[in-house]
């Protein structure tokens, strides 16, 4: 770069990134000095837990099939980066048999706030599936396997359009209830916005506990962050994500689906929060599947950092 | 537009910035097509100024001013930056020499009651420096206000702020200047735009600059994306129940005109939810 002094550096690219920004698995990655910590914005969790959706949530939503072994290879660079819950894959089936005879360590299942949505999605209305949940969750329960439960359309359905927070929190508790350790709050059309975060909170949390609860946020209408944000304010300290963004939004042609990881760990680093997971790995994961199923990544701090 | 209270403001876009300024020779950004500007005075006259409705133009020196105000303009704005080798390439000159040429333009333009906008860049991190401290940020901010700009616009240039820094920066600006005079302009380069914004609403900020369908990428990275889009900013502040005056469908609809004329998907995610869905 010729005469550049050394005070000047390259455009800020992946490279400047990695050289500011500590990227460091099990301790407070970021770029701020230890007395500027103090003065990150009052009210947030010290430790945020990601749940990183990609290799099910995100896969199972894009057109191309990954051959099993890209996934497992997948999973493998995952496994390595910090984050510290994967999901892995789905056994759709009311039985838990199959998934714990493969040597399913832990299970979810999926509920809905909207019955439109519940009976075209798996073909039986909210009633009848938390029966089927109920079966399943209880049986998990004795074998010590623990069961996450999800609930879908928190913040509005493409079918049915707006939602109310009370009926989100009647169907979380239902699961809560019968013995889910988590409840994930799902956006699954990306419409909720931080003032639709707020109020859906704090109806769910006069009935479950903050620690129990989880969102899971889709970039659909570019709120993700924002709405994480608002979440996180709140007092929630889990956020499900999937790196690149994977997977797009069945209900609106060509429009994203789930917020990227990378996005949401620079967001958390930027805000001095702990997540133990190493940003510079998930991205080397990122671009590895992006490449593996030939699309563009959906993670902007990737779109950013590859390109420099 | 009507009913439009006095308090609402006009979203100022970067590539409406390009559209309604004057772009002078002996002041080119470093990154920006100058050939893109060249039909100033013809766009300047061209347009409809609708009432209630205001339309700044960038004069980066006197020389400049003169022919904006010869050409009709009612409202100026100056861009500095808070780093000293941003400053150098960009207009080439130091912090220093660029308020003092922009002290004569927003001198002049108030003598003739003619406001002036001031911009700060680089605000939150600078392309060849790294890190720029909240303190070097609100002294340059701190000498266009005091030298008579009714609005600081404060810009992520890069995109790399997060709501810790943005809390942070405007922690340190509003000691000196007060919100109603603070504005934000942030880029989404890495995705935070909209948090930094929500954060920016919650410290009392109330003005926000936005690009319709996210127009203008980023020069200092190869297909990054720059400007928030104004869709996604508005739906964001509807959903809050934010007043903006702002007709959400319209934007949207220019937004498709402008992305067809020059051939380019929207960066928008409102926008590519609500046309194909």
């Amino acid at each position: 770069m010729g005469n550049m002094p050394s005070a000047v550096k390259h455009c800020l690219s992946y490279q400047q990134l990695l050289r500011e920004h500590l990227w460091i698995a099990d301790s407070v990655a970021g770029a701020l000095d230890p007395a500027q910590e103090s003065s990150q914005l009052s009210g947030l969790p010290e430790y945020v837990k990601i749940v990183e959706v990609g290799p099910r949530d995100g896969l199972q939503n894009e057109k191309v099939i990954v051959p099993t072994d890209i996934k497992i290879e997948f999973i493998n660079q995952l496994s390595q980066t910090g984050l510290p819950v994967i999901e892995v894959t789905s056994f759709v089936s009311s039985r838990w048999v199959p998934q714990v005879a493969a040597g399913a360590t832990e299970i979810s299942v999926f509920g809905a706030a909207s019955e439109s949505f519940s009976k075209k999605n798996i073909n039986c209305s909210i009633e009848e599936s938390m029966e089927k949940f109920e079966e399943v969750v209880k049986s998990a329960r004795h074998m010590n396997i623990p069961a996450r439960g999800y609930v879908s359309c928190t913040m509005g359905c493409p079918y049915e359009g707006s939602i109310t927070p009370q009926k989100v929190t009647e169907v979380a508790k239902r699961l809560y209830d019968m013995g889910c350790y988590e409840i994930s709050l799902g956006d699954t059309t990306g419409v909720g916005t931080p003032g639709s975060m707020k109020r859906l909170l704090e109806s769910v949390m006069k009935e479950i506990p903050s620690s129990a609860l989880a969102v899971h946020c889709h970039d659909t209408y570019g709120q993700a962050l924002a709405n994480i944000l608002t979440a996180l304010q709140m007092g929630i300290n889990v956020v499900d994500s999937a790196v690149s963004g994977l997977g797009g939004c069945p209900y609106a042609k060509g429009a994203s689906g789930n917020v990227a990881t990378e996005d949401l760990i620079y967001m958390l680093n930027g805000l001095g929060l702990n997540t133990g997971v190493n940003l510079y790995k998930v991205m080397e994961a990122g671009n590895f599947i992006c490449k593996a199923v030939n699309k563009t990544t959906n993670s902007k701090v990737a779109q950013a950092s590859f390109n420099a």
